[in-house]
């Protein structure tokens, strides 16, 4: 067990350690201002991973959000956070502020 | 006001279904109300630090801290899963036996009650944050919505807290020999969902960039985002779309509760097989 347990934390621990070098491309920067985002339809190329540059520009936190991209992060009030998403099949897939979901509503499109 | 409801009640039940697991799990054993209770008033209280201290949280390890806390309590609360089930495999039989013979409380389940108040503690804590974060805004916003959606908060809550109350009695309609079997199997697959979870946040943050494409996609037929979807999501780990390192942490979690399991139950001769999920 011993030695399997420290195999396993091994492998965590290099895993934690390795750069996240699939995610070297430049960050798509995208704003989140009056609970909208833009722009709010991206197309991005399906099959590579990429990362959402967000900037919340409005007084309060929001959640990006989407089941479809299996993401969620919250962005604090004026400041911004990294959207990593993982490669995607061609398709379209809907992401949202969800706690401004009426108004903050995007769109990827993967082609 | 039905916007905010439909949010509070989508947090508050995840860690609800928890809570309400939890409870069946201990049944008859003395002060697990306590314990629980414990766990959510800890977790209420993580919650808003977390909340207050987001900033600074998310722009920890390069900006992805948010992620790796998030993965690290889900882990912790995998690890007390795991936990709670093993020691029931070696003590279920003398429990079971203590609770017909006194047909009371027992005290022998105290200390895997305290790896369940973590768990309690950790789930509340997680969807709670969010929960902070989303009333926050509203309070600090102002504007002649702002009562109604505060009162859509709490009936979001109330609702939320209804459902789980709904899925700890009827977990106590199964009959007392099969509950502690049928709780150690759903303590199985919700520690799996949870490795799961982790993984995806641990993905999401930039790390483990290995098996990240999705192996099977039934959106189709159930989407996650559904009320059945998001139910089975928070009970089983269910994911309309898992990519292979998801799947290769729920299979393996599974497969380490139940070797784990068999192997305490073989050191303890005289258990009976009730608590084994095999």
């Amino acid at each position: 067990m011993a030695g399997s347990n420290k195999l396993l934390s091994m492998l965590v621990f290099a895993a934690l350690l390795a750069p996240p070098a699939a995610y070297g491309a430049a960050p798509i920067e995208m704003t989140l201002k009056d609970h909208k985002f833009s722009p709010s339809v991206i197309t991005v190329k399906a099959g590579e991973p990429f990362t959402i540059h967000l900037t919340n520009k409005d007084a309060t936190a929001d959640e990006f959000d989407s089941t479809a991209l299996k993401v969620e992060k919250v962005v604090t009030g004026n400041s911004d956070g990294m959207v990593h998403i993982r490669p995607l099949a061609p398709g379209k897939y809907p992401f949202m502020g969800e706690y401004h979901a009426a108004t903050a509503q995007g769109l990827v499109i993967a082609k | 006001m039905l916007a905010t409801l439909v949010i509070v009640f989508r947090e508050v039940i995840e860690a609800g279904l928890i809570v309400g697991i939890v409870l069946a799990a201990t049944v008859g054993v003395a002060r697990r109300g306590w314990w629980v209770l414990g766990g959510i008033v800890g977790g209420v209280l993580g919650a808003c630090l977390v909340a207050a201290f987001a900033g600074e949280l998310a722009s920890l390890f390069e900006g992805s801290g948010q992620e790796l806390f998030n993965a690290t309590i889900l882990l912790l609360a995998v690890c007390m899963l795991t936990w709670h089930n093993v020691w029931m495999a070696g003590h279920g039989r003398q429990m079971a036996r203590e609770m017909k013979a006194v047909g009371a409380e027992v005290t022998a389940g105290t200390r895997s009650l305290a790896a369940l108040a973590i768990v309690v503690g950790v789930a509340v804590l997680r969807e709670g944050s969010e929960v902070v974060l989303f009333l926050y805004g509203i309070a600090s916003q102002g504007g002649t919505t702002q009562g109604a959606m505060l009162l859509g908060g709490v009936l979001g809550v109330i609702a939320g807290a209804g459902v789980s109350a709904l899925m700890f009695f009827g977990l106590l309609q199964i009959p007392a020999g099969k509950l502690f079997s049928v709780t150690a199997w759903l303590i199985t697959l919700l520690a799996a969902g949870m490795a799961a979870q982790a993984v995806l946040f641990i993905q999401q943050g930039g790390y483990l960039d290995v098996l990240q494409s999705t192996v099977w996609d039934t959106s189709w037929l159930l989407p996650e985002d559904s009320i059945a979807g998001r139910l089975l999501h928070t009970l089983i780990g269910y994911s309309d779309a898992p990519n292979g390192a998801q799947i290769v942490a729920y299979v393996a979690t599974v497969a380490i509760i139940m070797g784990l399991t068999r192997w305490e139950h073989a050191r303890h001769p005289r258990g009976n097989s009730i608590p084994t999920p095999a």
